[in-house]
């Protein structure tokens, strides 16, 4: 057990070890729906309950049935190679508008900044079904609904604010006498840019690109409204599955979803530790 | 023009000014014309327009109107990355992602330099301030002082011919300081470039420089060599902006345009330097520094004789301050060197102080608020 100062009455002991167990009880609350799938997902037979043998370890009981049942089916390789096609492509467009804009924002002599500092970051903030039902309208207008474009263009549209946030912040700290520097020693403003002021805000900007294409690769509402049969990504046949089959494959394909997303956490985590460490080192 | 003009004015100030709201002048009509291979500082106060002078000539900074020449062409046309001027900032401006040999070498690579040139050049560089070890650490491992040195050699290493400083020193404690002024001081004379030197530190301006331009209020006090500046300032901002100075309220009585004769208000008659009196008639200030002001004994009386009340005496070290009240209350400063000599006075008792007639300089009052104590 824990150790308590020694000035503690009884009722700050039980008082301290409630908020703890609290504690403990919250993050299990998040946690247990997420780390419920994996073994699940993991299920002998069809169902979305664990089986007297997996309760029992029983090795029969577990199988990699439903992994296999992806790589078998068209419709979910397509979900995953969209997804991926339209996230890449969508945090290259959303980190390029991002991080011009950020630089943009930070410059002295920029009027208007916060009015378009708070424009640019209304994607973020707008509830999501009235940016996709705006967004629908707007693209059908101009023939790009139900295409591979459309689809890219808005999730570029809403993974945009998260450069922003991340390369603004990144620039906060940022020594401007360094760009006079680089000029003032015969580089152009381009080679200035991709020499002194890239390399330092590097670490923003990845960052920004990674919400960028985490933003891209969960969405679904505007997915749902923009996108025809070909541009299915996989939260959209994972929403049709629900509905349409029940089948542990479903599962399958939400732990690797899980998977990514933490792979994606923890290089976020090592780019944030390692910018801090240039900035003090 | 023949050479030597062009050498003599190698970079002009023609009627500068500088206003960043349309509507005040940071930079009021400045104009100065800087020899080759000369070393002048801007000295003043901050917010006095020095470092906005030096900007525009980087071309970080639009001219409002008025021209600045280098070699006799007009640099307003001209970007920053083509100006081919050296330039040390204050927080040093190393880039933290090089190292200090990638940082040397920027300049060279930006001019596409061969890689072996480059090489050569970055360690002679390195030799040049004394860091031959340090070429392979970031600048974050190095200490202030080397900061400084790294960013004076890249601005160097491009052989630039005019060299920018905008208050290299401000981050450096005293010692360093005092190590850095005599290391570009000796960097100057070896390499010969044009320096112009951006500081509020006027004993860093007193020590280094070829000529002081003394900034107030946007515009140029005096220019002009330290000596010239400590010992006959233009005018009384100037006598107080640079070293200490004692200043006595008084009225004009004469004036034989070297001479100044003046009124005290006790009725006492002294006599100064002209330096810009007011008619005759007018208040003026009389300042004398107190190095030139003397407790007058038997043997030590010039032609100018006040009387004063002691007060106290504070112990510096080398030389001890004695603090003086006229009867009008102005207080007055005499420095004496810590020598056995240093008299001992008596708190209250009445002194006479005396100096030399041209040691005394008749100001202008300065504008405004008054510095002076009020009589």
């Amino acid at each position: 057990m824990a150790q308590f100062p020694r000035y503690f009455t009884i009722w700050q002991k039980l008082g301290l070890t409630g908020v703890k167990l609290t504690a403990w009880l919250v993050l299990l609350f998040l946690m247990a729906p997420i780390l419920v799938i994996i073994p699940l997902s993991f299920n002998a037979e069809p169902y979305f309950t664990f089986t007297e043998g997996m309760l029992a370890f029983d090795p029969d009981a577990y199988s990699l049935k439903w992994y296999q049942e992806i790589l078998a089916e068209d419709k979910w390789m397509l979900a995953i190679k969209n997804s991926f096609y339209i996230g890449i492509m969508a945090t290259i467009i959303a980190t390029v508008l991002g991080t011009t804009a950020a630089i943009g924002l930070t410059r002295s002599e920029m009027p208007f900044q916060r009015m378009i500092m708070a424009l640019l970051l209304s994607p973020m903030i707008v509830p999501l079904i009235i940016t996709a039902a705006g967004m629908f309208f707007f693209y059908t207008q101009l023939d790009i609904a139900g295409s591979y474009l459309g689809v890219i263009l808005a999730h570029a549209a809403l993974g945009t604010p998260f450069v922003v946030i991340t390369v603004n912040a990144a620039l906060s700290g940022f020594d401007y006498s360094l760009v006079r520097a680089s000029l003032g020693m015969g580089a152009k403003p381009v080679y200035t840019f991709f020499k002194v002021i890239m390399p330092l805000i590097r670490p923003g900007v990845i960052s920004g690109a990674l919400f960028a294409f985490v933003t891209s690769f969960d969405e679904v509402i505007v997915v749902l409204f923009l996108a025809g049969p070909e541009q299915r990504t996989i939260p959209r046949q994972m929403f049709s599955g629900l509905r349409e089959e029940i089948n542990p494959t479903i599962l399958a394909v939400a732990t690797l979803l899980v998977i990514i997303s933490g792979l994606l956490l923890l290089t976020m985590e090592y780019l944030r530790a390692r910018s801090e460490k240039m900035r003090t080192g | 023009m023949s050479t030597h003009d062009i050498d003599d004015q190698y970079v002009r100030f023609i009627n500068v000014k500088k206003s960043y709201d349309q509507q005040s002048l940071v930079v009021k009509d400045f104009s100065l014309d800087i020899r080759k291979g000369e070393f002048v500082t801007l000295l003043g106060p901050s917010g006095s327009g020095k470092t906005t002078c030096l900007m525009m000539l980087a071309g970080f900074e639009d001219v409002t109107s008025g021209t600045i020449q280098i070699n006799g062409k007009s640099v307003q046309d001209v970007a920053p990355y083509h100006r081919n001027i050296g330039m040390v900032f204050q927080h040093y401006a190393l880039f933290p992602h090089m190292t200090i040999a990638e940082n040397l070498a920027y300049p060279l690579k930006v001019r596409k330099l061969p890689a072996s040139e480059v090489k050569q050049k970055v360690k002679d560089a390195l030799a040049l301030v004394e860091l031959d070890a340090f070429g392979g650490r970031y600048p974050g491992q190095l200490s202030g002082g080397q900061k400084q040195r790294v960013a004076l050699a890249r601005s160097l290493i491009f052989e630039p011919s005019i060299v920018l400083m905008d208050e290299p020193l401000g981050a450096l404690d005293k010692n360093l300081r005092e190590h850095m002024q005599y290391e570009i001081k000796r960097l100057h004379e070896q390499l010969g470039f044009t320096a112009i030197y951006v500081t509020h530190d006027q004993t860093e301006a007193l020590t280094m420089s070829d000529r002081i331009a003394v900034f107030n209020d946007g515009v140029v006090q005096q220019c002009a060599s330290p000596s010239a500046l400590y010992e006959t300032p233009a005018n009384s901002f100037v006598a107080d902006f640079i070293g200490e100075n004692n200043h006595i309220n008084g009225k004009v009585e004469s004036n034989n345009g070297e001479i100044a004769e003046i009124s005290l208000s006790r009725g006492d008659r002294v006599r100064a330097l002209d330096i810009n009196c007011p008619p005759v008639g007018e208040p003026c200030v009389l300042a004398v520094r107190p190095e030139n002001l003397f407790i007058a004994t038997a043997g030590r009386e010039y032609d100018n004789v006040i009387s004063a009340e002691f007060i106290t005496r504070l112990y510096v070290g080398d030389s001890i301050r004695y603090f003086f009240k006229m009867s009008d209350g102005a207080e007055l400063m005499v420095k004496v060197l810590n020598d056995q000599d240093a008299p001992i006075i008596e708190p209250g008792a009445p002194t006479r102080l005396t100096w030399a007639t041209e040691r005394g300089l008749a100001l202008d009052k300065p504008a405004g608020k008054n510095p002076v104590k009020a009589a």
